[in-house]
């Protein structure tokens, strides 16, 4: 591969990755916090219904859990294209 | 000891804690005042992240905004927190890689244009102001409850540490006074948060004891019981939601993108040394957001049902002292209409009338005198809230000093002015911009409130879609991105202006568009400059060569940025 062909694949299967992801963050922040809340309350989880459970406390756990998991898959796909700027290469 | 000497102690202690750290990392080039070098770990550039974005609106107003919203409270809990998913996934490591020193500066870059800068300084200022001036007024209502100074002394002994240590030490002074400030707030909302929860519920983790059952022996779980307290006094029942759907989403959204979207937030990612660090600051920076985000609910639950159980129909006489306390501050006032010296706090769906009114922003920091705990805690808690008042408006200051000295001087006005020049200019400016700020603390204009909502929609339908654009698609031209954030910028402003502030008589569900209410409509504004902008950059010539391949440039993480 030439470097621009390279730069390419990196940059789609980043913008896959995010799709992904973002997905997620979608589905769990206007999915099941607020478009599904009722249908989800009906399920309850100790003292709360799942629909609040996750508006309230559940959705922020997952949010961070997607920066780490993006972290981790970005870290991997840097040095898998050798683009990281770890060894001092960088800017 | 008194509340007020324990709140003395505390007070003293934590800004005595911040004067020294301001001593040790003291500011001495352009890059060190306005990105401190950008050298600081990812773990602490995180908790300073947090520190500067968790405001006085955070610490003091939030929980309680909740604990009278109920469910509908959680568009704060999502939008203030999803905005990272955006900032690590979309922003922080491109602008990283970018490795300018301002927001102005990468519009200004990326497309080209003087008039972009311009137009991104001019929004960034006016954000920073908002904001800060919200700040300052939570630090008078801090000092004026617990030190008894009067709410213009207390600004002006706020104004004096920030100048302090904002001025002396620029962003490495800031980077790590605000870790402190961090430890200082997050334990002074965790401690009373888990105090309550054992009494009232046994757990040790606030987060799990606002869904656990109480301990009273009945058997019922807490939100049970505060759902059946609310219905019985004529409140809506806590966990359902009264907004309309669509607004809830379009609200929540405009606070993610918003959040995503301000400047402050933003050049915190400047700061940390590589692009992997930014992706992973982000992450350091929601855990630490998180432990206080997840722990506010509990608190609103707490405080809600502790409050609706002590105060109703109590006997006006023999109300605690904390509830005569804040009556003497104006923010609780009872007015005993049917004359029977019994307190009625009741909803609208009750028989009775309602004789008492609560203002939301005094519920965390009454929650531990509501609770019965000791006094100590009490002058926790109002440390916390200044920590959190003040680090925020030291980022806000930076932002404002650096859109003065560095976009308006150095890129703008005076291209020749030495690095030493502008860095006093850096200094002057913030010095500048504290007075301006502590003014607006001391002469609060009367809409803070709504002037907040105004600072995210703009941030949200002008800054953000530029920035994405700028990163994701190498077609997006001046014209486009000029384009998109007047109209962003027009719609959304003229949307809120028309019902804030012209007919805030027809600010209401049946006058909205779609059911969209003013803090949502950012939302929509970000939409539109979208559309306008990509529509209008396929019209028009794209940009030039050497500015589709910084664009490429900024999308790998090794290698210089070429410009």
């Amino acid at each position: 591969m030439d470097s621009g062909e390279k730069q390419r694949a990196y940059w789609r299967k980043n913008l896959t990755y995010l799709a992904i992801l973002l997905g997620i963050w979608a589905l769990v922040s206007f999915g099941f916090s607020i478009l599904f809340v009722d249908e989800l309350d009906r399920i309850s989880l100790g003292g709360f219904g799942l629909g609040f459970w996750f508006a309230q406390q559940g959705a922020i756990y997952v949010f961070v859990v997607l920066i780490f998991i993006y972290v981790a898959l970005m870290n991997r796909l840097d040095r898998r294209y050798d683009v990281d700027d770890r060894d001092g290469s960088g800017s | 000891m008194s509340v007020q000497a324990w709140t003395f102690v505390m007070v003293g202690l934590s800004f005595a804690l911040y004067i020294c750290v301001a001593f040790l990392s003291k500011a001495t080039s352009t890059k060190e005042f306005y990105i401190a070098g950008g050298r600081v770990s990812p773990v602490v550039n995180g908790m300073a992240t947090a520190a500067d974005w968790m405001s006085a609106a955070s610490f003091i107003s939030m929980a309680g905004l909740i604990s009278f919203m109920g469910r509908d409270g959680s568009v704060y809990l999502l939008g203030w927190t999803g905005g990272y998913v955006l900032l690590a996934l979309l922003l922080a490591p491109y602008l990283r890689k970018f490795g300018k020193y301002t927001v102005p500066d990468f519009v200004g870059d990326r497309y080209y244009s003087q008039l972009a800068r311009v137009v991104a300084v001019v929004c960034a200022i006016f954000v920073s102001f908002t904001y800060v001036s919200g700040q300052m007024r939570g630090v008078g209502i801090v000092f004026s409850r617990f030190l008894d100074v009067g709410i213009n002394t207390g600004v002006l002994i706020g104004m004096g540490i920030v100048l302090f240590y904002a001025v002396m030490g620029g962003m490495r002074g800031i980077t790590y006074t605000q870790v402190a400030q961090y430890c200082v707030l997050i334990f002074a909302y965790l401690v009373p948060a888990i105090f309550i929860s054992l009494l009232m519920t046994d757990h040790l983790i606030p987060q799990i004891g606002f869904g656990a059952a109480v301990n009273d022996g009945s058997g019922q779980y807490l939100l049970e019981k505060l759902n059946s307290l609310s219905q019985e006094l004529g409140f809506a029942v806590y966990t359902s939601g009264q907004k309309g759907t669509l607004d809830v989403l379009f609200i929540t959204a405009a606070l993610m993108v918003g959040t995503a979207g301000l400047p402050h937030v933003i050049v915190r990612f400047f700061t940390v040394p590589r692009v992997s660090a930014a992706r992973s600051s982000a992450g350091w920076a929601l855990v630490f957001i998180a432990l206080l985000y997840t722990a506010a609910p509990a608190v609103a639950v707490f405080a809600r049902t502790n409050l609706l159980s002590t105060i109703s129909n109590a006997e006006y006489a023999d109300a605690p002292s904390w509830f005569t306390n804040w009556e003497a501050t104006g923010l609780i006032t009872f007015e005993d209409k049917n004359q029977d010296g019994i307190i009625q706090y009741v909803g609208s769906n009750s028989a009775v009338e309602n004789e008492l009114t609560i203002d939301r922003d005094i519920m965390v920091l009454a929650n531990p005198e509501i609770a019965e705990l000791p006094n100590w805690v009490t002058g926790l808690v109002a440390a916390g809230g200044l920590a959190a008042a003040l680090s925020t408006a030291a980022g806000l200051l930076l932002v404002i000093s650096s859109a003065i000295a560095h976009d308006l001087l150095k890129k703008g006005l005076r291209p020749g002015i030495t690095e030493k020049g502008e860095l006093i200019a850096a200094r002057i400016s913030a010095g500048l911009a504290v007075c301006i700020a502590g003014y607006f603390g001391v002469n609060p204009p009367g809409f803070v409130a709504e002037v907040v909502a105004f600072a995210f929609g703009l941030a949200a339908s002008s800054f953000f879609p530029v920035i994405i654009l700028g990163i994701f698609s190498k077609r997006m031209n001046k014209y486009g991105a000029i384009a998109g954030m007047i109209v962003g910028i027009t719609f959304t402003a003229g949307y809120i202006v028309y019902f804030k502030f012209l007919h805030p008589e027809l600010n209401s569900v049946d006058h909205w568009w779609w059911g969209v209410s003013p803090e949502g409509i950012g939302t929509l504004g970000m939409l539109l400059n979208f559309a306008v902008s990509t529509a209008v950059s396929q019209m028009t010539p794209p940009p030039p060569l050497e500015v589709q391949q910084l664009v490429e440039s900024i999308r790998i993480p090794r290698g210089a940025v070429s410009s």
